[in-house]
């Protein structure tokens, strides 16, 4: 029986290896040479980041488990990571969109956790935090380039964020886990960040000249809570084929 | 320069032999050439080709490694890879770099490698089949690349040495790594233990192609050693590499695919078998297992960002006029 603390970590882990994971299918192709070292750059944060939480949450677990056991030996079923950060690369603005919406609320999420009561998850949003704001910095730049750019980049900019923003929604739904996180000084209530994000996400659509979806409509959720879309399942058979078939092997 | 030679027209032949014979007692002065400096055309055409071809040779090079970022069996390993696949990109953009003080763009580069007029290293048309590949490429493909890259950190050209002096130290790095991923193969079960050697079965005779043709038939060497932007021929960085190679692969408790490799008392070097020529010349005509998939992927990537990079010069063509607008 996995603790609230221990599944509030894999949540954090899990949404950072799995959007990793999406953004490592692209390196070596992108759409620039420098634009294709800063996205494998954001891939290898995320990455860095994820094994902070997994290891943590090993440890919370206390059943033996690992960074790499979590990452490679659970079933989609038991991943808690958004629906957002599974959703497939597409085309590069569906890519950006997707790191900008999650960036955007990640760095909000993170700054939250540095005043936890839990040394240890304040000590990995510490670090987390800076790499975030410089992601964040650069996926409301390139927003802004592209919506702001030619009408054909605009027009695929305002695509992605049309396809990609029902998901944003699940970022905002608390539940249990978050109501014990909160009550423990460890968490936050994830509905207290939205307005700060809506503003956010606003300013930068304004500056990009990109129309910010209506409100309401399709909201997709339980991606936190274990249920996903077909994405996962097909991400984690790429993603864990070498360790299931290869049982107990040290790589 | 390129200027400066069409305005005074053609020169008499006696004034190209003092202007070449004054840059090639810079060069075996040991004074490093620089942009600004004269030089003789079929230097800088020789260089621009060389050093294209080696930044080709990293972009193209992600593919293969590229191929296996996914599916990394651990986080660690997976990071390491991920932090190699972006120094390769690295190494192709300070080389693009160095090759445009010579006068050519980035982009013509490009166009040139897509149009498939530029070449890069016939290594990476073959696949990587499996994990091992991954290590593989690190201990013996890397391993060849630095045999070739550390004597070009003391070239003659300067931007090309400087570059490859960061280029050489992140290369020893993935080298390291390569092995520590084999040794950890060959360590493992038997399963992976059969991976580690089919991988060094397949990758061993590639690698030692990578150096180019034998001496005799090595059309370039005399004119480019003598240039200093080669410094060893071929066939000696060859030896190097099989005698720096066999005792790594005896450590690793993996067998080199060669028959007659043994060591030679006499010559101080391992003796080794013939390599199959006609492959390599096949695979650089084209005819490697991947050339034209890993050409069809840059191609791809490349157009579909074209949309991408037309923005980002809209944008910044507006910004411009925004500016211009506000201050008038």
């Amino acid at each position: 029986m996995r603790t609230a603390r221990c599944e509030y970590l894999l949540r954090f882990g899990d949404n950072a290896l799995i959007l990793s994971q999406r953004l490592g299918e692209r390196c070596g192709k992108g759409p620039a040479l420098e634009e294709d070292m800063a996205l494998t750059n954001t891939a290898l944060d995320l990455l860095g980041q994820a094994r902070l939480w997994l290891s943590l949450a090993a440890e919370a677990a206390g059943d033996g488990a690992d960074e790499d056991t979590l990452a490679y030996l659970r079933d989609d079923r038991e991943f808690h990571n958004v629906l957002l950060v599974e959703q497939p690369n597409g085309g590069y603005a569906d890519t950006l969109v997707r790191q900008f919406l999650f960036d955007a609320w990640a760095s909000l999420a993170l700054r939250q956790l540095l005043g936890s009561r839990d040394a240890a998850i304040a000590a990995i949003a510490e670090k987390a935090v800076k790499e975030v704001s410089y992601h964040l910095r650069r996926t409301s730049d390139l927003v802004v380039r592209l919506g702001d750019g030619t009408e054909r980049s605009h027009a695929l900019m305002q695509a992605a964020l049309e396809a990609l923003w029902p998901y944003h929604h699940e970022l905002f739904i608390g539940d249990a886990v978050d109501a014990e996180m909160v009550a423990a000084g460890i968490g936050f209530e994830p509905a207290s960040l939205r307005d700060a994000w809506l503003s956010y996400v606003r300013e930068v659509l304004a500056e990009a000249s990109l129309t910010m979806p209506a409100a309401g409509g399709w909201a997709p959720k339980g991606g936190k809570q274990g249920l996903h879309s077909e994405h996962l399942s097909r991400l984690l058979a790429e993603m864990q084929v070498l360790p299931r078939s290869h049982p107990g092997a040290r790589w | 320069m390129y200027a400066q030679m069409v305005d005074t027209g053609t020169p008499s032949s006696a004034t190209i032999d003092a202007r070449e014979a004054r840059f090639q007692q810079r060069i075996d002065d040991g004074i490093r050439i620089e942009p600004q400096d004269w030089m003789p055309e079929r230097y800088r055409k020789t260089l621009i080709r060389q050093i294209s071809q080696h930044a080709h040779s990293e972009i193209v090079g992600q593919l293969p490694e590229g191929n296996w970022i996914t599916r990394a069996p651990s986080l660690k390993r997976k990071a390491i890879l991920l932090a190699k696949v972006q120094d390769e990109a690295g190494h192709g953009l300070y080389l693009y770099s160095a090759a445009e003080t010579l006068g050519i763009s980035r982009d013509q580069m490009v166009e040139d490698l897509h149009a498939g007029r530029a070449k890069y290293s016939s290594i990476f048309n073959y696949p990587t089949l499996t994990w091992a590949d991954v290590g593989a490429i690190g201990w013996l493909v890397d391993g060849s690349a630095i045999m070739n890259q550390i004597p070009l950190c003391r070239c003659s050209y300067g931007p090309y040495a400087r570059a490859m002096i960061r280029v050489c130290k992140e290369e020893a790095f993935h080298m390291r790594q390569g092995y520590d991923l084999m040794l950890a193969l060959a360590r493992g079960t038997a399963a992976q233990k059969a991976m580690a050697q089919d991988a060094l079965n397949r990758w061993w005779w590639p690698s030692l192609m990578m150096f180019g043709p034998p001496d005799g038939d090595s059309v370039h060497s005399a004119q480019s050693q003598a240039w200093k932007i080669k410094l060893f021929t071929n066939d000696e960085l060859r030896q190097k590499m099989v005698d720096q190679t066999v005792p790594q692969a005896e450590h690793l408790g993996l067998t080199i695919p060669d028959p007659d490799l043994k060591w030679n008392a006499e010559r101080g070097h391992y003796d080794f078998g013939a390599i199959d020529w006609d492959e390599f010349y096949n695979v650089v005509k084209g005819n490697g297992p991947c050339n034209r998939e890993r050409l069809e992927t840059r191609r791809k990537a490349w157009d579909d960002g074209e949309w991408f990079r037309d923005a980002l010069v809209a944008h910044a063509e507006k910004a411009a006029q925004r500016a211009a607008a506000k201050a008038a």
